[in-house]
């Protein structure tokens, strides 16, 4: 069906053949190198619609908030929020400190020592979601259930929380989260 | 029974015998014979399919961000330019994109006008086709009022005035419109449930129309149908590559607009927060929509019936007229390739819309070029005037009394001249 | 170039969207355009340039003119770092609260905070205005045909009067707004603010100035705009290349 072209009338088929090989591999060669540039586009420019399902810079200019902690009173606890979530703020009396630092590790679902869970150990501040499913846990008064170990309790399946929110008994997997944060001054905490 | 017949082999074979997906797609853009002899104009359909994807892709993820509120909508697009990651690019894909979806389409009618693609046997595929013109209308209208800026409020109290002009229930209508005595945030909120809602019914439509296309067969330039499979290629590679290649070429421009110039179709005042008690110097329509609001002006009172009404009927026929066009045009011929005297009054009708759309961006006393004795409006009554006697007049006549240049054998012939369909 | 290269592209769609000129020409000067560190396809701000209008905005035109979408964080794309955005930010005073007792209180600003207007509301506007509303500056070049070349012709338009016009009390003469009268009085004069960087500080200086810090206000993500669409724009040429040529490969096989 294809006539090659007879320029000068000894062109062998062989060669024929040869030249129809190469232009089957060049024409391979634009296909693949035409779809896979238009692939790349396309995923290119899926990624801003993607992006913009991130936090935009309004919702991350306040990412971090500055708490004034000098009202509370020793034993109290107030909760603030920070990106959307309670942050637990405690002013520890010493027993709980004692009752936080005196737990052996041997005891505890995720291990972790005290000490590397507070920067003052008057203060201790605490991401107040659930490692289980994400309720608020209770306690932050004196007068909610605190569970058995004085620290919060979960009252969606019933996890147990310590005096440096380490968990103890119940469901969750996992402490309560330390959310990054530093003393400003003595009475001012910057949460973020 | 070996009910395992699909031309695909593992999973795909599998699910194909289920739910013949891979066979409908590879019949219908893999191996759908397509007349060989189409030029770069039959790629506006699906140019304008792209578009729509554009928009609906784009708008949902502008959805997500945009508040339909009138004490907020202004705010949130304002919140989308600065803050949202890529939002203003969203944005100017999604506000110059509709300028881009109506350009593809108002290409792929005139082409349809030019080469007859509205005849027999195609006069549903054509009216479908007016069918999503229409909805696009309604949802363009419908996004332009969600910005919530000068442009967006008195542009959605000018259209919806429209209704006001139906004898007796007129009234009623607008305030039903409006949910309210006025343009306010109950019709701001249904005015964005439309809007998200209407491109889908277009969607739908556009499956019709597809599927439409496909009983039929597409016409080609030649308006005659093809013969033999000489006459056709398969639509892979040879369409989807052509597709692809003018496609590509569209996004340039669309690039260019969006990235370098893309406030260049817009209006300033919508920049400016709606204000119900100011309304702007010129209230002036989008672009698509200009020559349809250039005939709303142009007409004048018609024996009982007023301006104002007269007007709106004019505006809904000029558009409607396209449902009985198939009935309209008497021709035995299909393209204006081989109709002389048809040709030279489709580029008439061509110019008299641009003409339209120049006017309905122009205040109707305006002075035409300085001239004392021109104004705008007499260039829109002259250019409305020509738009009906194109449809009415000029279709059903010229089918009569046209002479017809002679039309090929077939559509090899027309490429390759007579010779080739004998050397086969 | 930008001039240029919207001409060129509005041109090829705009035998139809002729719409530039219904706004009532003829009663208004048209604006000069001007030469703009942000013009063309590869325009970028002139961060100095930025700080020092910013620095006319805070010192004049914030006595009348709130910029109620652009936050003090946005201030980054002046130049400005994290440590002076703080510092801009706590110069002013908002509204915080209510605090435990229910009470709102004033408190230093943050950079999350939005730049706060001169006026509670638009009724009080109108009544320190003699009736007249001083526009948000937000999207002022956005708002207005002509752009910045219409803001800076506005600021340095101000002359005295024709002998024949007749301008109403409290109103002032420029021939480049909407009926030559507008209620404004011309902000800028020479030295009207002390530059840092020792620029002269004249009329067209202060007005260049203050116009392309309300272009950034106008659309902070020009610069994003303009490098990202540099790069699409050059692989939309090369993909469409090749697309040709398979496309001529392919047909090229059709007899």
């Amino acid at each position: 069906m294809v006539d090659a072209p007879k320029k000068n009338g000894s062109l062998g088929q062989s060669e024929a053949d040869q030249d129809e090989a190469h232009d089957g591999r060049r024409r391979e060669f634009l296909y693949l190198a035409a779809g896979g540039f238009a692939a790349i586009g396309a995923g290119a420019a899926l990624w801003p619609f993607i992006d913009s399902m991130n936090p935009s810079g309004d919702v991350l200019a306040l990412a971090s908030t500055e708490v004034d902690i000098s009202s509370i009173e020793l034993g109290q606890a107030i909760t603030v929020k920070w990106r959307g979530k309670p942050v637990f703020i405690r002013r520890r009396t010493p027993d709980e400190i004692e009752a936080a630092e005196n737990a052996s590790l041997d005891d505890l679902i995720d291990p972790q020592a005290d000490a590397d869970r507070v920067q003052r150990p008057e203060w201790l501040i605490l991401v107040g979601v659930c490692t289980h499913l994400g309720c608020v846990p209770v306690g932050q008064k004196a007068t909610e259930v605190r569970g058995d170990f004085g620290g919060w309790f979960c009252p969606c399946h019933g996890s147990h929380y310590d005096t440096s929110g380490r968990i103890r008994k119940g469901p969750a997997p996992l402490n309560l989260d330390v959310p990054a944060y530093t003393f400003i001054d003595d009475t001012t905490l910057r949460i973020g | 029974m070996s009910s395992e017949s699909s031309k695909f082999t593992g999973l795909v074979g599998w699910v194909d015998n289920r739910l013949p997906v891979f066979s409908y797609v590879h019949k219908e853009y893999g191996e759908y014979p397509t007349p060989r002899n189409f030029n770069y104009w039959w790629n506006f359909g699906a140019l304008a399919m792209f578009c729509l994807t554009v928009m609906i892709v784009s708008g949902i993820f502008l959805a997500m961000q945009y508040q339909p509120n009138t004490q907020m909508a202004f705010e949130s697009i304002q919140r989308i330019m600065r803050d949202v990651n890529y939002g203003w690019l969203m944005r100017y894909i999604h506000m110059n994109g509709a300028s881009f979806f109506f350009i593809a389409v108002y290409i792929h009618i005139f082409r349809g006008l030019y080469y007859g693609s509205y005849k027999s046997p195609r006069e549903l595929l054509w009216m479908l086709g007016v069918v999503i013109l229409l909805l696009m209308m309604a949802t363009s209208f419908f996004g332009y009022v969600l910005p919530w800026g000068q442009m967006s409020f008195w542009g959605a109290t000018v259209i919806t005035n429209l209704f006001s002009a139906i004898p007796i229930v007129g009234d009623p209508i607008v305030t039903w419109l409006w949910g309210g005595f006025a343009i306010d945030n109950p019709t701001l909120n249904r005015f964005y449930a439309l809007h998200y809602l209407l491109p889908f019914v277009i969607v739908g439509v556009v499956g019709l129309h597809v599927v439409a296309l496909h009983v039929t067969g597409s016409n080609n330039p030649t308006g005659i149908e093809p013969k033999s499979s000489q006459d056709t290629v398969p639509f892979h590679p040879y369409y989807t590559l052509k597709d692809s290649f003018g496609l590509s070429v569209f996004v340039i421009i669309y690039a260019l607009i969006v990235f370098y110039a893309p406030e260049s179709l817009g209006e300033a005042e919508n920049y400016v927060p709606a204000n119900s008690l100011q309304t702007p110097a010129e209230i002036v329509p989008e672009w698509y929509l200009l020559p349809y609001y250039a005939i709303l002006r142009s007409v004048p009172d018609l024996l009982i019936i007023d301006a104002k009404l007269a007007g709106i009927i004019a505006m809904f026929v000029s558009i409607l007229v396209l449902f009985v066009l198939p009935w309209l045009d008497t021709s035995k011929v299909r393209s204006a390739r081989y109709r002389p005297t048809y040709k030279k009054f489709f580029w008439v009708f061509v110019v008299v819309c641009f003409v339209l759309g120049w006017v309905g961006a122009h205040p109707p006393n305006e002075k035409v070029f300085g001239l004392e004795w021109l104004e705008v409006i007499d260039v829109g009554r002259i250019t409305t005037f020509y738009y009906f006697f194109h449809f009415f007049v000029l279709f059903p006549l010229l089918g009569k009394f046209e002479k017809t240049k002679p039309v090929p054998n077939s559509i090899t012939e027309s490429v390759l001249g007579a010779s080739a369909t004998e050397k086969v | 170039m930008q001039v240029l290269t919207k001409y060129v592209f509005a041109a090829a769609l705009s035998l139809v969207v002729s719409s530039g000129t219904a706004w009532a020409a003829g009663e208004a000067h048209e604006p000069e355009p001007q030469d703009w560190s942000f013009n063309g396809f590869f325009g970028a701000f002139d961060k100095a340039q930025l700080q020092r209008g910013f620095q006319i905005y805070s010192q004049v035109c914030s006595g009348c003119h709130s910029l109620k979408f652009v936050a003090y964080r946005h201030l980054e794309g002046l130049g400005y770092n994290e440590a002076e955005i703080k510092a801009i930010a706590a110069e002013t005073q908002v509204e915080g609260g209510p605090d435990d007792s229910g009470d709102m209180f004033m408190r230093p600003g943050v950079p999350a905070d939005f730049i706060t207007g001169p006026y509670d509301n638009e009724n009080q506007a109108r009544a320190f205005n003699g009736g007249a509303l001083p526009p948000d500056l937000s999207l002022i070049t956005k708002a207005r045909h002509g752009g910045p070349d219409y803001i800076y012709a506005l600021l340095t338009g101000y002359e005295s009067a024709p002998e024949s016009f007749e301008l109403a009390t409290g109103m002032n003469y420029n021939s480049f707004f909407l009926g030559s009268q507008i209620a404004m009085f011309s902000p800028l004069a020479d030295g009207v603010v002390e530059y840092a960087d020792g620029t002269p500080a004249n009329v067209e200086q202060l007005a260049a100035d203050v116009t392309a810090f309300l272009t950034w206000a106008g659309e902070p993500r020009l610069e994003d705009r303009k490098r990202i669409g540099f790069k699409v724009v050059i692989f939309l040429l090369i993909l469409s290349g090749l697309l040709y040529a398979a496309k001529r490969r392919v047909w090229s096989t059709l007899h």
